[in-house]
């Protein structure tokens, strides 16, 4: 039951600061409560609560092996939004209570054990994203808000559908109705294959939608390209890792239900178009925040690849959330810099940033370096370890194609960041910038870099220990 | 009791061919509001005499929901946006109608060869829901005002909700669950307004700034 | 006594249907509370006509006189394959339903033929309007027989007017009436009363027309109604099953109720505009089409 508490506190602060009256002070709300919130998660990782195999909701291996990585990462964004915060006079407190209230919702989706819980948890956390992304209120901000609820509430949609499908399945092979992942394990030999497929195929759609797979990744180049820098970090390395989490859940269920074969085609055939797709995006978008978004489906298409190749990569798929999710923090935060310092985020527009902000395109050239899988940092171990599971496990044409996508995106990527890093100024008026490279913009991602660097180079024993039990919970069925 | 409701189901799938047909988005949100009520009256069909307060709260909350609270402010979202009818769809209105007709029919096959409980058989309660769910997603893609998209979206949820109903009996939460995907569409409506009001404010602000300069 | 059978039937069908044109007026006054021409005005113009000459173009083929007879002849061939009730049809043999649907076409094919044969843009304008909208509406009417024959699992006239009560019937009832409206070129789709050149349909592929080929032009547009309204009523009244007398008046009265709502829909609703005409016919069509799924529906569950 402590593990309740990862939810509550985050909720206590959302409640606490919409009730605060200072707009100045409230953004302090965010540091604190991600602060609590982090030291618990890695309490829990290094300590396992023991938990109720029947409980709806629990810190279970898998939300071990995930939720401390998304929790640090909140933590650094919720650190950078208290300098970005400050210069953004207007009101900010629907905005900091979201932001609270997303971390709750994604500390209980992580937790989720219960397949309605789960949605639940989905849903309100893409309702709660709204504000963050409608926060700088242009017009162009509504636009990217609106394709993000259409696209995404029917990928929610489809996903409550693929449960109820689910729930059928389990009630035709004899079950209660009880929809708990441990029940529905159980029940995995009996339940009705038909229906096992046709929820199998929609909640991919629907949890795909939520992590951006291709073809429904429509609305993540608008929310990311139009929402502040932290949101675009958080929607990036939290709620695609909770969608994903969620897929593992139901991908282990129609393992024990016999269509692992199935399964796993769709989710490399999805993953390699999303690959495919976000590489060639990639050589053509002229905007570095969209970059970020396409590169996030570059790397959410990884992971459905590496989910795709049984026990050994689900663990490379566990590894590459914590990489993926960190260092594309570390890029989104050092990008926004850059694109508040320009006021645009076009590489037409913006040139010789190295010049105006040294320490952020620094940040923001090792971070292209580092999502693009250049040793040493923990991307390219990631990637490196999948490429190797998909070998072993015979799958040499997907990883060639695979290989060939990872080198368009680098060429989209470095393409766009030495564009907008190196040559001479060549801003609208560049006398006007008044963004100074303070700690508070620097820290955060520069920490989060230096995480991604040290999770490459030296991955902790204790998170290995706790990616091999999730695995054992994921695939304890032969 | 089978026959009120598959006569209710047939007429909630006869409604999406209304919603499909018509250019006029006040015609469009009734259609919609219509099928709510439809759809929230089966739950108390579907219990044969015994009620408990769940299912009336379920009945309670959908026809409020999709039958009068949403088609309300739909109908203020509407006089905000200052629009009454979609007229460059993007697909036609004969070739959606022909469209939904196709759904229906590939519906009432994919029905057949879906295991289902004996109970289940012979109602229209699948092909009903697969029908409503294809129907959405024709509206979905084919309009152009997020109006109408909007009712699409409500005709998706409508056809998830009939399908949760198969499960009323075993897992009444799911059901429950739907009716959050309202809640959804609530936000959607009142990003229309607030953005359509928002941009009536900025314009007032531009014009008050100019003048401010003269 | 066999021949005498069948020409009292074929007189019912010729004498009474140019009834039905009189009614529909007959209630157009009275909606509009004007006293309207007799309900026998139709009988009249038909012997006036049949006694003058005819007028041809330079330009026409014996064909423009032929043309008419042919749409005639076609119409009341088909007439004679249509039952009525309990006193059953003229002709009858397996698929024949199918010889009604052709010969329903020959008359479409046959107007269309004399209406060009005037060699005017205009009425080749008309012609072509009828035939694209009678595309759409045989697709409805194929579909409405698609449907009665899956019911009875028969495909000749006189044993498929089975239906069984219910929301198929209903459903069926709307489509073949809205298709009834279209190929009797009624209001919504057509004003019979129309001379706007722009609007007209079918009035202006007859314009040319005079004398006896038009009297079987008026005719013939005559017993389409009656045969029209013939299919309407029984495939909704299973009148098969009823007594022989119940069975006639309740044709007699289906077929006057079908007139009436004719007049009424002329008199309450205006014409359609044009590129709205194919949605209505597409209406018509699904009307048609759901009956045939609930019954494909029943036959598998």
């Amino acid at each position: 039951m402590k593990s309740l508490l990862l939810i509550l506190i985050p909720f206590l602060g959302a409640i606490l600061s919409a009730l605060w009256p200072s707009n100045r002070t409230r953004p302090l709300f965010l540091p604190v409560f991600a602060l609590a919130h982090t030291l618990l998660a890695f309490w829990f990782l290094t300590r396992p609560p023991g938990f109720d195999p029947a409980a709806w909701l629990a810190f279970d291996p898998l939300a071990r092996a995930i939720l401390p990585g998304v929790s640090l990462l909140f933590l650094a964004c919720a650190v950078y939004a208290v300098s970005y915060l400050r210069l953004h006079p207007q009101d900010n407190r629907v905005f900091v209570a979201a932001l609270l209230l997303v971390l709750g919702l994604l500390s209980a989706g992580h937790q989720a054990r219960h397949l309605g819980i789960l949605w639940i948890a989905t849903e309100a956390v893409t309702l709660a994203a709204v504000p963050l992304i409608h926060f700088l209120g242009t017009p162009r901000a509504f636009e990217a808000t609106w394709k993000y609820l259409l696209v995404g509430g029917t990928g929610i949609a489809l996903s409550l559908l693929g449960s109820i499908c689910l729930g059928y399945a389990s009630l035709h092979g004899g079950g209660s109705g009880d929809i708990t992942f441990t029940a529905l394990l159980e029940h995995g030999p009996l339940l009705s294959k038909v229906w096992v497929l046709a929820a199998w195929v929609l909640l991919l759609v629907g949890y795909g939608t939520k992590m951006g797979l291709a073809p429904m990744h429509t609305w993540k180049p608008d929310a990311y390209g139009e929402s502040p820098g932290i949101v675009g970090a958080i929607l990036a390395g939290g709620v695609t890792s909770v969608a994903f989490m969620a897929l593992l859940r139901i991908k282990s269920v129609i393992d024990a239900a016999g269509e692992s074969v199935f399964a796993s085609r769709t989710l490399l055939g999805l993953g390699l178009f999303s690959t495919l797709v976000a590489a060639l995006f990639l050589l053509r978008t002229r905007d570095f925040k969209r970059m970020l978004a396409y590169s996030s489906i570059e790397h959410m298409g990884i992971l459905s690849i590496a989910a795709s190749f049984g026990a050994p990569g689900a663990w490379a798929a566990l590894f590459h959330i914590w990489s993926n999710g960190l260092t594309k923090g570390a890029l989104f935060l050092s990008a926004a810099n850059l694109q508040r310092a320009a006021k645009s985020s076009s590489m037409d527009d913006v040139r010789g940033m190295s010049l105006i902000l040294p320490r952020s395109s620094r940040i923001f050239v090792a971070g292209m370096f580092a999502i693009t899988a250049c040793p040493p940092f923990a991307p390219f171990f990631s990637e490196l370890l999948i490429i190797r599971v998909g070998l072993g496990a015979g799958q040499g044409w997907a990883i060639g194609l695979f290989l060939f996508c990872l080198l368009l995106a680098f060429l989209g990527l470095s393409r766009i960041v030495f564009a907008v890093v190196d040559g001479r100024p060549r801003l609208k008026n560049p006398e006007r910038i008044h963004l100074k490279e303070t700690a508070g913009i620097i820290a955060p991602s520069l920490a989060l870099l230096v995480a991604s660097l040290w999770l490459g180079l030296f991955t902790p024993q204790v998170l290995r220990d706790a990616w091999s039990a999730a695995l054992l919970q994921l695939f304890a069925q032969p | 009791m089978n026959e009120i409701l598959n006569l209710l189901t047939g007429l909630a799938v006869g409604l999406n061919l209304l919603a499909l047909g018509t250019s006029r988005l006040r015609l469009l949100i009734r259609a919609v509001a219509a099928q709510g009520v439809l759809l929230g009256l089966l739950p108390l069909l579907l219990e044969h005499g015994a009620m408990d307060w769940q299912l009336v709260f379920i009945t309670i909350a959908t026809v409020a929901g999709k039958g009068f609270i949403i088609p309300t402010l739909l109908h203020r979202a509407m006089r905000t946006a200052n629009i009454a009818r979609e007229l460059e769809p993007f697909i036609g209105y004969i070739s959606s109608l022909l469209l939904g007709a196709a759904a229906t029919i590939a519906a009432v096959v994919i029905a057949q060869h879906l295991p289902l409980f004996p109970e289940h058989v012979g109602s229209l309660l699948v092909p009903g829901a697969i029908a409503l769910i294809l129907t959405g997603f024709i509206l979905l893609i084919g309009r152009t005002k997020a109006i109408s998209q909007v009712c699409g979206y409500l005709i998706l949820e409508n056809g998830i909700y009939l399908f949760g109903l198969l499960l009323i009996h075993a897992t009444p939460m799911l059901v429950e669950f739907g009716i959050l995907l309202d809640v959804t569409v609530g936000i959607f409506i009142i990003g229309i307004i607030v953005d359509r009001i928002q941009r009536a404010f900025d314009s007032l602000d531009t014009r008050k700034l100019t003048a401010l300069h003269e | 006594m066999e021949v005498l059978d069948i020409l009292a039937r074929l007189l019912v069908w010729l004498v009474l249907a140019p009834l039905l044109p009189g009614i529909i007026n007959k209630v157009k006054a009275w909606v509009a509370c004007r006293q309207g021409p007799p309900v026998l005005q139709l009988y009249f113009d038909l012997a006036r006509l049949w006694s003058k000459g005819v007028v041809m173009s330079t330009m026409a083929s014996p064909g423009f006189l032929i043309a008419p007879a042919v749409a005639w002849v076609a119409v009341v061939a088909a007439a004679m394959l249509m039952p009525l009730g309990r006193a059953g049809c003229i002709f009858s043999f397996d698929g024949d339903v199918l010889l009604l649907v052709y010969l329903l076409a020959l008359a479409r094919f046959s107007t269309a033929w004399g209406a060009m044969e005037t060699g005017s843009a205009f009425e080749g304008m008309g012609a072509a309007r009828e035939v694209s909208f009678a595309v759409l509406a045989e697709i409805g009417i194929i579909t409405a027989i698609l449907t009665l024959a899956l019911e009875s699992g028969s495909i000749s006239l006189a044993s498929m007017f089975t239906p069984p009560p219910g929301p198929g019937a209903a459903l069926l009832a709307v489509g073949l009436f809205i298709i009834l409206l279209a190929e009797n070129c009624r209001v919504p789709f057509d004003d019979p009363n129309t001379h706007l050149e722009l609007t007209m349909i079918h009035e202006v592929m007859v314009l040319d027309h005079s004398g006896p080929p038009f009297a079987l032009i008026l005719h013939g547009a005559a017993v389409k109604m009656m045969l029209f309204s013939a299919l309407l009523v029984q495939a909704v009244l299973p009148l098969a099953h009823m007594p022989l007398g119940l069975s006639l008046a309740a044709m007699a009265g289906g077929i006057v109720l079908v007139v009436v709502a004719v007049g009424l829909v002329e008199s309450l609703t205006a014409r359609l505009a044009f590129r709205r005409v194919p949605l209505l016919l597409t209406i018509g069509f699904l009307f048609c089409l759901f009956p045939l799924l609930l019954t494909w529906m029943e036959g598998v569950l």
